[in-house]
């Protein structure tokens, strides 16, 4: 007996919740970019999900496009925490809270 | 049987290190729940008969993004929250409400839909020959424009992230070019 889909795309939208309480609700920087990857986690899970219990597995489009998701993610999280750490170099702080300001 | 207690087994133990990495206080601890949890994603993964991208997400995700945050995390070593200081936003509790309000229009979506309810149809699989072959043909452009983007970040964190230490140099030349002018034109009357 495999579970339904039904299953999945809930597990997918508390995983996507999570981050996103995570993301809006702390000051650090990194917890936040931390939040943002679990909700594009979320999203590659629903992609699989409704690749494996869909009619037409046999395209693999579900697939592929978790893997050039996967590839961004993973460029977008090294020039994120690139960016913290400039931040943290300049303002001695990766509180979110803190980095109200334009001027250098 | 042995399937759906595996799958509320994983999924109870990803979902888990998720809220761990987003509520813990010291931030090592989060970095280090949130790679389980991204372990526990790609089991579901494997679950789901998608072998390829399971193993892609432990390599990527737990191999590479996990270390990358550690190491963020321990270059800004100094940042560590005050014993007094919060660690929430001040408006922390509209956060958790908004995030619960967009918890409810997804999830009561799907719990209302029947036609969700169904099991896998028929066995899918997603064999490393075929992904190959696919983007090799149909999605070789994609892929050409996901390896200059990959090389367009790693230089661009490369340069985010270096000392600026050149820059002080080329910062420290107007005023002193400006002071030799200004040296001219005091001798000059």
């Amino acid at each position: 007996m495999n579970p339904l889909l039904t299953h999945y795309l809930v597990v997918s939208a508390l995983l996507f919740s999570i981050g996103f309480a995570g993301a809006v609700a702390r000051r650090s920087a990194i917890i936040v970019l931390i939040g943002i990857e679990l909700m594009l986690n979320a999203a590659n899970l629903n992609f699989i999900a409704f690749w494996r219990y869909g009619a037409h597995s046999e395209a693999l489009t579900g697939v592929l496009f978790v893997l050039f998701s996967i590839a961004i993610a993973a460029a977008e999280a090294a020039v994120g925490l690139a960016l913290v750490i400039a931040i943290y170099r300049q303002r001695k702080t990766t509180q979110v809270d803190g980095l109200d300001r334009l001027k250098g | 049987m042995l399937n759906e207690i595996a799958f509320y087994l994983i999924a109870a133990v990803t979902l888990g290190f998720a809220v761990a990495a987003m509520a813990l206080r010291q931030l090592i601890h989060c970095a280090l729940c949130a790679a389980a949890a991204f372990a526990g994603l790609a089991m579901l993964y494997l679950q789901l008969d998608a072998d390829f991208v399971g193993f892609a997400q432990l390599l990527v995700y737990v191999g590479a993004i996990a270390i990358l945050i550690v190491f963020a995390v321990l270059l800004t070593r100094n940042d560590e929250i005050l014993p007094g200081s919060r660690r929430s936003s001040p408006s922390w509790l509209m956060g958790i409400a908004a995030a619960l309000l967009v918890l409810s229009g997804i999830a009561l979506p799907i719990l209302n839909s029947p036609s969700l309810r169904h099991a896998p149809t028929a066995t899918a699989a997603a064999p490393v020959k075929l992904i190959g072959v696919e983007l090799m043909t149909h999605y070789v452009l994609p892929l050409e424009m996901v390896g200059i983007l990959l090389t367009a970040a790693l230089l661009g964190a490369v340069v985010i992230a270096m000392r600026e230490e050149p820059e002080t140099k080329t910062q420290s030349r107007p005023p002193a070019a400006r002071r030799v002018e200004t040296s001219e034109v005091v001798s000059q009357p």
